[in-house]
């Protein structure tokens, strides 16, 4: 009966949901941003560290809904390593392929991320899945304090 | 089917022969399939359904009636007046209001509070001034009253509630005090349903001479409202969650308050004469309707007015409380499960969450069994805050909903925590 929203709620976003990694505040970030979700109220703290364009590490706290969280948690251990402008490619293509802009075909780029290809099936729970990201996209641009996905 | 079900059942049958199926038939929408299921609609506090009577209504003025109130000569203009004005006098009818021009039509409960806030707040308040409202208000009875006080200097009061959602009516009463010039407060909260005891807000509020508001939004649906009987100065609320369409709603105010006050808005209908040097504003209510209103909504409030009379609003208050009692009593039964707004004095909503799974995540999986709720912080920010939960999930009830849905109900929610784990 619920095997369709098993599309939504795989295995891995529920294991990330339960255990998020990198939840945890990083004391010697040189990026942090929170970001909101006005709309549900999913809140996020992102903590970065960039050095030379490269995002040596990243972390994250706060409270959302199951997609949200594991969305951040996902993105925590993906991006880790990769350049800004690599991560910024990513979050692109993420943003197309949830928003249903992109069709599924490069879903094999997303690597692990596409286990939340799955929300594109459901636009009001894009956002949450997008909220880390927009966090990391502040947190490149390094802009202000704070984000908000509205 | 729990003895408590069939209890209710029985009583509500013998007592009323409240009939929910021949309701239901009313209510084309109800037949709906969503993912394959059939449509369980418990997200009435947001908006409700439309009967026939009112979708027909609507229909019916387009097709035969239509054409711009209070202007022409020719007869369909006197004809859509007359429904617009009948609509008026069916509205000051269900609420009991003394007069017809007491009834103004606004866009809904928001706009009415901005028009109190910005007529009445702005001529009556200066700085220093106090607007009493509580910590279980709905965004639009906040802000409204926060844009005044920046423009004014007033200052804003919140009388605080207890952990199960009730007004503190000791602390509410030491917050009244020479300087609040407005009480401001929800007749029944949006996120938690508790209704506050307004009579004896209004009593204690006219103790010292200040004009009470009453945000009937989430009220007027469901409890039978006697604005001369309370005695408040202002009601307020929206056609849309009394089956109505969107985009109407009311203010309601006592005449002598109304006819004090300055125009909201300037505009054409809300004039008697105009000259570049100076303008006479009309009488009631015309002085705070300026520009074409919402014609035709307003005739299908008249129509939704007309149909839940012939139902009887004691009735569907009777039916409303056995579905909320019947639904709480199942609700405590399910393991991780936390009412949030336990008042006893109570209307038809369900505010709960469940042990480490977000709303979002209820309200998606619930869907996808047919289960329309809402979740999120229902405009509410503080009452979430003041439960230290970032949102809930919320389950509402109203005069078409069944023993039977709450029982799809309580069944989703037993496999969202399954699919949870």
């Amino acid at each position: 009966m619920l095997d369709q929203i098993r599309d939504l709620y795989q295995e891995v976003v529920f294991d990330h949901n339960r255990n998020p990694r990198n939840f945890r505040v990083m004391a010697d970030a040189n990026r942090k941003i929170e970001g909101f979700n006005p709309l549900c109220g999913d809140r996020i703290t992102l903590y970065v560290k960039i050095n030379r364009g490269v995002i040596e590490d990243v972390s994250f706290q706060g409270s959302g809904c199951a997609i949200s969280t594991a969305s951040a948690s996902l993105m925590t251990e993906i991006v880790r390593g990769q350049t800004e402008s690599e991560a910024h490619h990513l979050f692109e293509l993420f943003h197309r392929i949830t928003t249903g802009r992109e069709e599924s075909a490069n879903l094999e780029e997303l690597g692990k991320l596409a286990v939340l290809a799955g929300v594109r099936a459901y636009p009001a729970r894009v956002k949450c899945a997008t909220l880390a990201w927009h966090s990391l996209e502040a947190a490149m641009k390094n802009q202000g304090e704070s984000v908000t996905t509205e | 089917m729990s003895s408590a079900k069939i209890q209710a059942v029985r009583r509500l049958t013998a007592d009323t022969g409240y009939d929910v199926e021949k309701i239901r038939a009313d209510f084309p929408i109800l037949k709906e399939i969503v993912h394959g299921k059939p449509l369980v609609y418990l997200d009435n506090a947001a908006s409700a359904q439309k009967p026939w009577a009112v979708i027909d209504c609507i229909r019916h003025v387009y097709e035969h009636d239509y054409a711009n109130v209070h202007r022409g000569v020719h007869s369909l203009s006197q004809r859509a007046t007359e429904l617009f004005e009948g609509a008026r006098e069916k509205v000051q009818g269900f609420i009991n209001a003394r007069h017809s021009h007491e009834i103004v039509f606004v866009r809904g409960t928001t706009e009415a509070i901005n028009l109190v806030a910005q007529s009445y707040g702005r001529t009556n308040l200066g700085v220093g001034d106090e607007i009493l409202i509580t910590a279980m208000e709905h965004h639009s009875n906040i802000v409204p009253w926060q844009i005044l006080c920046q423009q004014t200097g007033a200052v804003l009061k919140v009388a605080p509630i207890s952990r199960r959602g009730e007004l503190l009516m000791g602390e509410f009463e030491k917050l009244l005090s020479d300087r609040t010039k407005l009480v401001s407060v929800a007749h029944m909260s949006n996120a938690l349903g508790s209704i506050n005891p307004v009579k004896s807000i209004v009593d204690l509020a006219h103790g010292r001479g200040v004009p009470v508001l009453l945000d009937g939004a989430q009220a007027i649906p469901h409890l039978s409202v006697d604005v001369q009987a309370l005695d408040c100065d202002f009601y307020a609320f929206s056609g849309h969650k009394l089956y109505a369409p969107s985009g109407i709603g009311v203010l309601y105010g006592k005449s002598e308050l109304l006819n004090a006050m300055p125009p909201y808005q300037g505009g054409g209908d809300m004039i008697r004469r105009v000259t570049f040097e100076k303008t006479e504003y009309n009488t009631l209510p015309f002085k705070f309707e300026a520009g074409t209103p919402n014609i035709v909504d307003a005739i299908a409030l008249g129509a939704a007015v007309d149909y839940l009379q012939a139902v009887g609003m004691d009735a569907i208050a009777d039916h409303e409380h056995q579905i909320l009692q019947y639904a709480t009593e199942r609700a405590l039964h399910i393991p991780g499960l936390t009412l949030i707004g336990t008042a006893e004095h109570k209307g038809a909503i369900l505010s709960f969450t469940l042990d480490n799974i977000h709303p979002h995540d209820i309200g998606t999986i619930l869907d996808h069994l047919g289960i329309a709720i809402r979740a999120g912080h229902h405009c509410a920010m503080p009452v979430m805050d003041f439960f230290g939960v970032p949102a809930t999930a919320r389950a509402s009830f109203s005069m078409y909903n069944t023993f039977e849905e709450v029982d799809v109900l309580m069944d989703g929610i037993r496999q969202v925590i399954e699919v949870f784990g």
